[in-house]
């Protein structure tokens, strides 16, 4: 069995009781499923449910089920009918995360969005009002890329490709391409739209930020069956075996690099200096982060990179010699 | 996990929720199975299995049957205790589990899937709920390990300790803040509050802290003063200035796109070797703008400012010293 807590377990238990009321009857598969047990646990469950027992003043079972052919029912469940109250982590998690869902631009069914959230703060009382307090706000990153993202939004609905101009900042470079958009995906509140891309014959990501124009087609969007969506949950970049380790060194100035971009390792050094290894498949964007830096940040691995960026400070102040 | 303590716990909801009057310690140990005989274990048990329940938001009440009882009792009441009928549509449902998937990997998963398993226990159908339609997938992250603890210092309004390096400073420092509320800008977490040291509003960004943040009052002991929006001190903590003061450039042709999005005009430069355009463009900071201008390498000359294209050569010396 998982190692969930006592609390854990009755938390469980209490809901499981009204699930079955609310649905009179219900197959021990589907409620499993549901819970997120096994069956077997499920039967522990409700055995444990049935067993229940007051001993004063006089002794009563105030819980009978039966779950015989795979089908639960409860003839008795006492005051344990309906399901707890939301707690204030709860009612705040889902209202947080509604909030932020209601200002995300494409997002096109808006009514039921804010009934549901009239209905869960109303069901939710008190911990819904501590939540409004406890002001969890979520901001998106992109000024100007609403209108991408509504458009994004009808482009997906309507099933047509898209033409994307969109820059590349590694490479300092505007390319063009054909898209058929399959997602609007935001992580760490920063719009991206995910498609196969005709031009690179694969699933591409594409942050709204860096499209400089965006036309809606007349083309059907038609991706090939091998595109298939990335699990957002497994992290949006994965490294590859064809990645390049660089080793930076940082200055204390020089640390937001360790915020902004994620490490494979970071190690203190003395006077709040920091080494870093990042993985990327292209090192354009880490010549042009060297560059940016100055003595912040020294290259120290791999050595072409390191002599690359040398070279590139040494044309660039030869443009300044008159 | 002990089945005993489970059942002894359920047996208490049920018996208080089964109840009108309050019931004393003692009628409670008749009426539930589980408990010790020996009194001060008793007492530490039912203690320790109170807290348990109010932490999981049973509402818990003690009070007095009578004005003359010598001990309190205690009572769940039901209404108290129940959700509220909540009906939801089908497609209110879709969007609850689009809301309870965006906390996916991050520290409030827990409580996302508490409040999902609640619901569907008043009847909402999960298979509604995972229907939404795929076409957005939105995801909050807590990385940063202050999260747990601010979240739980600003519903709980208490104050907290914790030492903090701001931004280009090499040793953190100690900072005792009373925590308003917790913001997501950007993909980034922050807090904002009181901080007593400097008796003023401080913003501070949750990845900076370094190490553990400890409470440092009891529950209840923070207020919040009147009219003040966390968003908005965050906004304008975090804000860029405005671009105000002209530069003029020297950009290869073909290069410096992310650069030529912001500028005024462009036009060829026929004044020296071809292949470049001059770039009028408009910026906030000299410090930042030399860094922008910087990255380009060869392929942009600063000529105007004088100040900015000090540092653009600066920069670059430091790349080679």
């Amino acid at each position: 069995m998982s190692a969930v807590t006592s609390t854990e377990r009755l938390q469980r238990l209490l809901a499981l009781v009204p699930y079955v009321v609310s649905r009179k009857v219900v197959g021990l598969a589907e409620t499993a499923a549901d819970f997120g047990v096994s069956e077997r646990e499920l039967v522990d469950d409700l055995n444990l449910l049935w067993c229940v027992e007051l001993r004063a003043p006089d002794p009563y079972c105030p819980i009978d089920l039966s779950y015989e052919g795979g089908e639960i029912m409860v003839s008795q469940a006492e005051s344990m009918g309906r399901p707890l109250r939301l707690a204030v982590d709860e009612a705040s998690a889902l209202l947080v995360a509604l909030r932020m869902l209601a200002e995300l631009p494409g997002l096109e069914d808006r009514s039921a969005m804010s009934r549901l959230i009239a209905k869960l703060e109303a069901a939710a009382g008190e911990a819904a009002s501590a939540s409004a307090q406890v002001a969890v706000q979520v901001d998106l990153q992109g000024d100007g890329t609403d209108g991408l993202a509504a458009q994004i939004g009808a482009a997906i609905a309507a099933g047509r490709r898209v033409h994307l101009r969109y820059y590349v900042p590694g490479r300092d470079e505007a390319t063009e391409r054909d898209v058929d958009p399959m997602r609007l995906l935001v992580v760490e509140g920063r719009p991206y739209l995910e498609g196969w891309c005709l031009r690179a014959e694969g699933m591409r990501l594409f942050r709204l930020d860096r499209v400089l124009a965006l036309t809606v087609l007349d083309q059907a969007s038609a991706p090939p069956p091998e595109a298939t969506p990335v699990d957002v949950d497994q992290g949006l970049f994965r490294p590859s075996p064809d990645d390049v380790h660089v080793e930076l060194e940082l200055s204390a100035t020089g640390r937001w690099v360790a915020e902004y971009y994620p490490c494979e390792s970071v190690s203190e050094l003395p006077d709040g200096r920091l080494r870093i290894v990042l993985r990327t498949p292209d090192t354009g964007w880490v010549r042009r982060l060297a560059l940016r830096l100055g003595e912040d940040g020294r290259v120290i691995a791999p050595p072409d990179l390191v002599a690359e960026v040398r070279d590139a400070a040494t044309a660039a102040l030869a443009n300044y010699v008159v | 996990m002990s089945k005993r303590k489970t059942e002894r716990l359920l047996g208490l909801v049920v018996c208080l929720l089964s109840t009108s009057r309050y019931l004393s310690a003692d009628q409670i140990r008749q009426a539930v199975p589980g408990y010790p005989e020996q009194d001060e274990l008793f007492k530490r048990m039912f203690e320790r299995d109170k807290e348990d329940l109010r932490d999981l938001g049973v509402p818990l009440e003690t009070g007095l049957n009578h004005p003359f009882d010598d001990d309190p009792g205690y009572r769940i009441r039901q209404q108290a205790y129940e959700l509220p009928e909540l009906r939801l549509e089908a497609d209110e449902a879709a969007v609850l589990g689009l809301a309870a998937r965006v906390w996916q990997r991050a520290e409030l998963a827990g409580a996302a899937a508490g409040a999902l398993m609640k619901l569907r226990a008043a009847g909402m159908d999960a298979a509604d709920e995972q229907s939404a339609r795929q076409a957005i997938e939105p995801r909050l992250g807590t990385p940063e390990p202050a999260f747990g603890p601010l979240w739980e210092a600003v519903r709980d309004r208490r104050p907290v300790t914790f030492s903090y390096r701001a931004a280009g400073r090499s040793e953190p420092q100690r900072r005792e803040l009373e925590p308003w509320g917790v913001v997501n800008r950007h993909g980034r977490w922050y807090v904002a509050g009181r901080d007593r040291g400097r008796d003023a509003t401080r913003v501070f960004r949750l990845g900076r802290i370094a190490g553990p943040v400890k409470f440092c009052g009891p529950p209840g002991s923070v207020t919040v003063p009147d009219g003040v929006e966390v968003r908005e001190l965050v906004r304008d903590w975090d804000s860029a200035p405005a671009r105000e003061h002209p530069a003029v450039l020297r950009v290869r042709s073909g290069t410096g796109v992310g650069l030529r999005q912001h500028a005024v005009s462009v036009r060829a430069d026929d004044t020296g070797t071809p292949g470049w355009d001059l770039v009028t463009t408009r910026f906030a900071d000299v410090g930042s703008f030399a860094d922008y201008a910087a990255s380009f390498g060869p392929d942009v000359v600063v000529l105007d400012p004088p100040d900015l294209r000090e540092a653009v050569i600066a920069r670059l010396k430091g790349v080679l010293a």
